[in-house]
């Protein structure tokens, strides 16, 4: 087991971990962060996608599949459990999914927020051509992209217009006080038979 | 699907690093962004006794210019590698290529001396650096070697680094007058090249004088379509430049497997060397 820290949506958490744990099945079993969801296994579909810094501080959008715990260790990470503000308001991408219907079953709509909040964060203002290849990491078998498409413009305009950035408000200071920040179930109630066991 | 278990050590020198390598023996792998690697965890087609993280090593994340070359550290992410003034102002082919290597959260997390190291011939990558004339720079127990990119690959996902040693830096020459274009043809937006194409051309007085031809995915190997390059020289027109193309897969066995025959890949690669080459006039 190896020891790692890091802070997930505002909160700190150190934990001992298999080397080989990926960090998607930490934040899920571990940490509850059952928001995040697996959907392909093969990095190809950016379910997934949740938001790390890197050394130097900077927040980029990631596939959790493909990074293992121990890699995280010291890093800050956002879900889709923290990207709504301290009150609850819904981050402006959050609103435009769901004003442009920008999802039909909600599996990809996670890892699609993310990588949307990421997008918009390094281009404030793209082209919708910039957004389908921004986005071209993510896979959605419904919507066919094109409302996918129309709410990242129009939460590209509102954010703009309201003269903020697309990076997540700071967590409430009370997540800290509560063992979870969001709605993630906490460890001891998340049923058993729900958590994969490793394979020997 | 869940990774095989392994032994971990979080070096934070190279020499760390190598001393893990010797420690673990021949069966430990280097793991620096992971983006190729733990694809192959996840399915169990690897399974490494010890992985050694690069990713605590500060003095491998680097971008720095040294005379007439660029040397950019084995942990410098392909992201980076995009906004680097360095490589943009010196090395603009490298960057283009760059862009076109899989998607946003990988191009995060994947390191450009980590797809050569990977030796995937369906990298993008190494044929780019072959065309650029890069040299890596290896690590080991009885000090340090530089490599031309040409001498580096060996085989299907082989290179010529030890199993205790480490490729630590990529030294990429300037471009200088040379003017270079990645082209790329896949089936969907993160699949692997079917085919690629690196070119690399210099031009004098509205004639190519010289011209470097490197291809993603037509061998075990990337490879240098020399025949075409022999052709592209003194090509002044679009016709010349179209002929000399034509032979981009003369002297190669790409695989016949369900993505592509060989026959198309040899199509594909005298589509795209035309095309790359004709972008450059």
């Amino acid at each position: 087991m190896t020891r790692v820290s890091m802070k997930v949506d505002g909160v700190e958490y150190e934990d001992d971990v298999e080397p080989r744990t990926l960090l998607v099945h930490h934040l899920r079993e571990s940490l509850g962060k059952v928001g995040t969801v697996v959907g392909c296994d093969t990095s190809n579909c950016g379910a997934c996608t949740v938001l790390m810094t890197d050394p130097e501080g900077r927040k980029q959008g990631i596939k959790s599949c493909s990074v293992l715990a121990v890699q995280a260790d010291g890093r800050e990470i956002t879900t889709i459990e923290g990207l709504a503000g301290p009150d609850r308001t819904l981050h402006p991408v959050q609103r435009a999914f769901h004003e442009a219907h920008g999802l039909q079953c909600g599996f990809c709509t996670p890892g699609m927020i993310m990588a949307a909040v990421d997008l918009l964060t390094e281009n404030p203002d793209p082209t919708e051509a910039e957004i389908r290849e921004g986005l071209e990491g993510n896979l959605c078998r419904c919507t066919g992209y094109q409302n996918i498409v129309r709410a990242v413009r129009e939460a590209s305009a509102e954010i703009r217009s309201a003269g903020g950035d697309a990076e997540p408000a700071p967590p409430s200071p009370r997540a800290g006080e509560a063992q979870t920040p969001d709605s993630g179930l906490p460890r001891q109630d998340v049923p058993d038979e729900t958590i994969p066991q490793p394979v020997p | 699907m869940i990774p095989p278990t392994f032994d971990y050590a979080a070096p934070t020198t190279v020499d760390e690093a190598i001393s893990a390598l010797r420690d673990a023996g021949e069966d430990a792998k280097v793991i620096a962004g992971g983006q190729s690697l733990l694809p192959l965890l996840r399915m169990r087609f690897a399974a490494p006794s010890t992985l050694v993280d690069l990713g605590g090593v500060e003095e491998l994340r680097h971008v720095r210019e040294d005379g007439d070359t660029i040397v950019i550290g084995a942990m410098v992410t392909h992201a980076r590698v995009l906004r680097d003034p360095l490589v943009n102002a010196h090395v603009p082919l490298l960057a283009q290529a760059t862009s076109t290597v899989a998607d946003r959260q990988i191009r995060h997390r994947g390191t450009f001396a980590g797809s050569l190291a990977h030796a995937d011939p369906a990298g993008d990558l190494p044929a780019v650096a072959l065309v650029l004339g890069a040299s890596l720079e290896i690590a080991g127990p009885h000090g340090r070697r530089v490599v031309p990119a040409s001498e580096f690959f060996v085989d299907y996902l082989e290179s010529v680094v030890a199993p205790d040693e480490v490729l630590v830096a990529v030294r990429v020459p300037k471009q200088g007058s040379w003017v270079g274009r990645y082209e790329k043809f896949n089936r969907v937006a993160q699949g692997w090249a079917l085919v690629g194409v690196a070119a690399l051309v210099r031009r004098e007085n509205g004639a190519i004088a010289e011209a470097r031809v490197g291809l993603t995915n037509m061998g075990s190997t990337p490879l240098r379509a020399r025949r075409a390059e022999a052709a592209l020289a003194g090509a002044d027109s679009p016709a010349a430049v179209g002929a000399a193309a034509a032979r981009a897969a003369d002297d190669t066995r790409p695989s016949d497997d369900l993505l592509a025959g060989a026959d198309y890949r040899r199509h594909l690669a005298g589509v795209l060397t035309r095309r790359a080459v004709a972008s450059l006039a």
